[in-house]
């Protein structure tokens, strides 16, 4: 049983609309002193059926209890594979809101900017060290942002080449995006079946020369490293295709591994998960990418350009894939990643890669002798069960159920595909021994409840605020809108 | 669980039904258990085309996305109306009510090349 675990002041709270209470206010505005102008009727909305009237308390009390249902990182253990939810240390908060970096106006010219500019040229060159491009833009928004980003450079390459490539091929093991951004950029995408670890031969028995890419995650999303990638890049190169690597799970890898030292091509970050920024709801992402010098005339404009001691934001670039939003970066991100970045050193992040493996191949060796471990091969920050050994009808979700009465949050489950039932457990460098004890003793308490009184299982969670949701009633016939309960 | 004798069965767990010179194509009970309940359904529209081995559809269940491949090539000619509206059938009734389209074989010889029951059944007990 979690520490903080409790069924206490459960603050319930109905929606906004039923607080309502007729010709209340929560303003009080000074007596009109300039003439009373009637509008046209045309400009007049016309009345809102039940527009909610509450006074300043009510407000503050409703929002501030619905924030109480929230959970974050900052609650409590937040392990779900695939997402790296590492704290996010306050200090990057504090840098962020220093008035000249959160009152810089994105219209300011570059010679008044100056310091934002520096901060994000060094973040970039800080990135490009970390992971051996040589080029990189940070102006993705998020990992997608940046999966589409990468392959528009892929595909203006190709086309520079006079290329026509069609397919781009993807692992089972990749990231459920890869498929999504390459049939958006218009591939047909090619899937390939591994054994947990992609094989040169898989990669060569579907590599011709209409293949623009092979898209990989890696590690992978069961946690295990590629191990046959440089070979694997080399056969892909030789063919005159390019290797997109998504850089979701660098947080396996910084300090021990450089991915562009492999022969990678382009690799997405995603700073809200690997740099610490807020991840989810807490914030917007970011998902810069970092090329290979042959990629370099395409990266997305605006350019951060270093001259001398000065710096400017350079868009004439002919090549270029063009603008990929407003401005040229999600900066406040940026500020708490560089922050991130010199507050831990390069000591610093290749000991939170190391705590981050250590972390989950804890979990692993814990829970082994309970949960069915579905690949045996080495795996890194992340760590994959199953349900395949559960008896008496108990699947995943109800574990996943059952952890909440436990007091913690469910890890990714039913994630990757390639694993039924999958149990998907990422514990980052972010969480203590006792912490980690914690969880593994309530996921072993579980696994023990399964054989003997499955229906724990099977009625969780009964501590929750609300019971077990009707997912397959709210997938079938969605209510997408308030509608006012009849009196 | 159900396999009907009268139908062919694929490694991807679709079945198919041969009536006069149309083939009606749907998942197998097999399927649906292992996708769970059922709550989205995409499919072609009456004209398409569909090719052997390539995706014509998607099914949505709680648990998975997954595509639906053509066992064998042709032209859509029907498509089932009611399934977007009531995926569940899919779950219920996966040989009958939840069939999904009826094609046009460029090839009803392919036929010949699926299993039968006792072959789909021997084929999933090994998965």
């Amino acid at each position: 049983m979690s520490a903080i675990a409790s069924k206490g002041l459960i603050l319930d709270e109905k929606l906004i609309f039923e607080r309502s209470t007729a010709g209340r206010c929560g303003y009080d505005l000074p007596a009109i002193d300039v003439p009373l102008v009637e509008p046209d009727e045309s400009l007049l909305r016309d009345e809102i059926d039940g527009f909610p009237e509450l006074s300043e308390v009510d407000v503050v009390r409703h929002y501030t209890r619905l924030s109480t249902w929230n959970y974050g990182v900052d609650s409590g253990f937040y392990p779900l594979g695939s997402c790296t939810m590492k704290y996010n240390p306050k200090v990057n908060e504090q840098l962020a809101r220093l008035p000249g970096f959160a009152h810089l106006h994105p219209a300011v010219p570059d010679h008044l900017s100056q310091g934002a500019l520096q901060l994000m040229y060094d973040l970039q060159q800080s990135l490009c060290e970390i992971s051996g491009f040589p080029a990189l833009t940070l102006q993705p928004s998020a990992g997608a942002h940046g999966e589409f980003a990468g392959m528009l450079m892929i595909h203006a390459w190709h086309q520079a080449q006079g290329n026509k490539r069609h397919k781009v091929l993807i692992p089972d093991t990749a990231h459920g995006t890869n498929p999504a951004t390459a049939a958006l950029c218009g591939y047909d995408v090619v899937p390939i079946a591994s054994d947990g670890v992609l094989s040169l031969e898989a990669v060569a028995a579907a590599m011709d020369d209409d293949v623009a890419a092979l898209m990989v995650t890696n590690p992978n999303t069961l946690g295990l490293f590629e191990s046959n990638i440089r070979e694997i890049c080399d056969l892909v190169h030789s063919r005159g295709g390019l290797v997109y690597c998504d850089g979701a799970n660098l947080n396996a890898l910084l300090g021990i591994c450089r991915p562009g030292d492999l022969g990678i091509d382009v690799m997405h970050f995603n700073l809200h998960k690997t740099f610490a920024t807020p991840h989810g709801g807490g914030g917007p992402g970011a998902g810069p990418v970092g090329v290979s010098a042959a990629l370099e005339p395409f990266l997305p404009v605006p350019v951060i350009i270093k001259e001398g001691q000065n710096y400017r934001l350079a868009t004439d670039r002919p090549q270029s894939i063009g603008h990929l939003r407003t401005f040229a970066s999600q900066f406040g991100i940026l500020v708490r990643a560089y922050a991130y970045i010199l507050s831990m050193g390069p000591k610093g992040l290749k000991r939170a890669t190391e705590l981050a493996v250590l972390n989950a191949n804890y979990i692993r060796a814990r829970l082994e002798g309970s949960y069915h471990l579905p690949y045996k091969q080495r795996s890194l920050h992340e760590v994959i069960f199953s349900d395949a050994e559960l008896p008496n009808d108990c699947h995943t979700l109800d574990v996943a159920k059952r952890l909440l009465d436990y007091g913690f949050h469910p890890p990714t489950i039913y994630f990757p595909l390639v694993v039924q039932g999958a149990l998907m457990i990422e514990p980052t460098e972010t969480e203590s021994k006792q912490e980690l004890d914690e969880f593994c003793d309530a996921l072993v308490a579980i696994a023990e409840e399964a054989k003997d009184s499955p229906h724990l299982l099977h009625d969780a969670p009964v501590n929750a605020r609300t019971r077990r949701l009707d997912e397959t009633l709210a997938a079938r016939k969605p209510r997408l809108r308030w509608e006012r309960r009849e009196a | 669980m159900d396999f009907p004798e009268e139908l062919k069965y694929t490694e991807e767990h679709e079945w198919v039904l041969l009536e006069g010179d149309l083939v009606s194509i749907g998942i197998s009970d097999f399927a649906q258990d292992q996708l769970g309940d059922v709550v989205f359904v995409e499919l072609p529209e009456a004209g398409d085309r569909v090719e052997i081995g390539k995706p014509f559809g998607v099914v949505e269940s709680v648990k998975a996305v997954s595509d639906i491949y053509a066992p064998l090539a042709g032209e859509v000619v029907e498509v089932n109306a009611d399934l977007p509206d009531a995926p569940e059938s899919i779950n219920t009734s996966p040989y009958e009510d939840g069939w999904m389209i009826r094609i046009k074989p460029d090839d009803p010889a392919v036929l010949d090349g699926l299993m039968n029951a006792a072959a789909y059944q021997a084929f999933i007990e090994e998965e």
